[in-house]
């Protein structure tokens, strides 16, 4: 049943080092708040399961939260490459990074599948592909019923799904609309779930492609507006694509990285004073102090 | 010389959004696939349907997205549906004409690499990954995809097979039991290629103006052969130059405010 609780309390009850935790959010509603949370609460030797890694993932990797990363395409969208993300699978930094790589078919298929209590996913996929012969975890299936070959993948069940969505009602019913993802499969598939949102209301107005969430699916709700940043929320601000642009700067060597991480997520204690440290920097920036 | 006209990259997307049909139903990637059937809606194809991977189902942007989940995707989509869905309904189940893909790079069958240059297990470069582009290439009733040619983009040996194109060529797509034609067209900025009907080699077919058969071997790491029937791309026309303009000049104004 959903406690409306802080984020700093949900991460910390809910999260344990060693877990499996997806993030999703597929460009849109990506869970940054609490991505933070995770880096300044210093879990570690995660299995970080995310369709796209995105910047989310860049800073867990960098920050040597993730033992493991199962992912179907990591990059920064309409950017270019994640640096901690190459750093860490190149040059094994900060760690050795184990990977375990799927197309996005063979993952949206593999939370189905956790979220309907199955063991394994099937799919048309992957033939004449090479990743099968890198990843042990892609097998080969024959139908039953035609003899056609098809893929299998092992079912994903997170002890944890963490995503970011609208609103909250008063009970701990969640709301969210627009590009939904891979978000509800995700949250069905996992053991516990966490949902920040923007915004708690006293009922819904229901929007088109409206996916609502019982309460009592969810573990923990917490209000952190803004908390998709730089990613968006339909209906309350935009995609901020000039941060995504920035960040390949930001993150491209390791020291600007770790001294802009120390800053701006360990300096700060939530979401907000993160928001407030950033927009301060780009006013100095600006001006050129 | 075109150039002082128009760039080869304007070429490019011009001469790709040309093979795009009115009506048809296109599961497109962010990029140049983007540009190009985005500037086939705003030219000759107005009724295409633009499928993004993100589940937008008949976007209309004003703007190319920076992302495969602009806000305004999914604000203008006739439909938005789960990442799920997307895959298993709309592409699997056989309901898309035309997969747009890009590549970091591609050989003589149309075979895609964007996961890894080097050794998979010890990359020298490490590339974003798969996407939705294997099942695109796979299950879509055909394939064009976009890039420019180079040597280190058209290579000799893959480093990695991402998304199959035809295999080792041949009838290898229908024996192997894929639902789609597979690689169709490719276009670059020198011209387009195709596969040859029996070997599936991918041969010149079109050159754009200003280029030689020359200047495309010189930029293809396999032997490339021509097509006896190749021909010269039409130059690009006033409309469409100033279409594509128009949609590069909101996109850049949008995304600086952006």
């Amino acid at each position: 049943m959903a406690d409306i609780t802080t984020l700093e309390e949900a991460v910390a009850d809910l999260i344990q080092d060693g877990d499996t935790v997806a993030m999703e959010g597929f460009t849109h509603l990506i869970p940054h708040a609490a991505g933070h949370q995770v880096i300044r609460a210093g879990k570690k030797n995660l299995t970080a399961v995310r369709m796209t890694p995105d910047l989310i993932y860049d800073q867990l990797i960098g920050m040597n939260c993730v033992k493991k990363l199962i992912f179907s395409w990591g990059g920064n969208p309409g950017v270019g490459s994640l640096h901690r993300f190459r750093d860490a699978v190149q040059n094994d930094w900060p760690a050795p990074m184990e990977i375990q790589e799927h197309s996005h078919a063979d993952i949206a298929n593999a939370y189905v599948a956790g979220a309907s209590g199955l063991p394994f996913a099937v799919l048309r996929g992957y033939v004449g592909c090479d990743l099968p012969k890198v990843n042990p975890m892609i097998k080969a299936i024959t139908c039953p019923f035609t003899g056609e070959q098809l893929a299998a993948v092992p079912a994903i069940r997170p002890d944890v799904t963490v995503i970011h969505a609208q609103q909250v009602d008063r009970r701990g019913n969640v709301m969210m609309w627009g590009i939904t993802g891979v978000q509800k499969e995700a949250v069905m598939a996992a053991k516990r779930t966490i949902v920040t949102v923007e915004e708690i209301v006293d009922s819904f107005d229901i929007k088109a492609n409206s996916v609502i969430l019982p309460r009592w699916v969810i573990d923990a709700v917490c209000l952190e507006p803004g908390g998709a940043y730089p990613s968006y929320a339909l209906g309350y601000y935009d995609r901020d694509n000039s941060f995504y642009k920035s960040w390949d700067g930001i993150s491209r060597e390791r020291d600007g990285f770790t001294a802009w991480m120390n800053r701006h997520v360990l300096g700060t204690a939530s979401f907000a004073e993160y928001s407030e440290s950033v927009a301060a920097a780009q006013v100095k920036e600006a001006v050129g102090a | 010389m075109p150039e002082d006209k128009w760039t080869s990259d304007e070429m490019m997307t011009i001469a790709a959004s040309r093979l795009l049909k009115d009506g048809d139903i296109c599961f497109v990637g962010i990029g140049l696939p983007s540009a190009a059937a985005n500037l086939a809606r705003a030219t000759h194809a107005p009724d295409v349907v633009l499928i993004y991977e993100s589940g937008t189902i008949g976007a209309k942007p004003d703007v190319l997205p920076l992302s495969i989940g602009d806000g305004e995707l999914a604000e203008t989509a006739d439909v938005v549906v789960s990442t799920p869905e997307i895959f298993r309904y709309w592409l699997q189940g056989g309901r898309v004409d035309v997969g747009f893909l890009g590549a970091a790079q591609l050989d003589r069958f149309g075979n895609i690499n964007t996961t890894v240059i080097g050794d998979y297990h010890s990359p020298k470069v490490r590339l974003p990954g798969a996407g939705g582009a294997p099942e695109i290439a796979a299950c879509a009733g055909e394939v064009f995809v976009i890039l420019r040619q180079s040597p280190r983009t058209f290579v000799d040996k893959l480093a990695f097979v991402t998304s199959a194109g035809h295999a080792d060529g041949g009838n290898w797509r229908n024996d192997a039991g894929l639902p789609g034609k597979g690689p169709t067209a490719v276009i670059t900025d020198i011209g387009i290629l195709r596969p040859q009907p029996e070997s599936r080699e991918l041969v010149m077919t079109d050159l754009h103006p200003g280029f030689s058969m020359a200047d495309a071997e010189a930029a293809t790491g396999w032997p490339l052969q021509r097509a006896a029937t190749c021909v010269e791309s039409p130059p690009p026309n006033v409309e469409e130059l100033g279409a594509l303009r128009d949609l590069i000049g909101r996109t850049a104004r949008a995304h600086a405010h952006g």
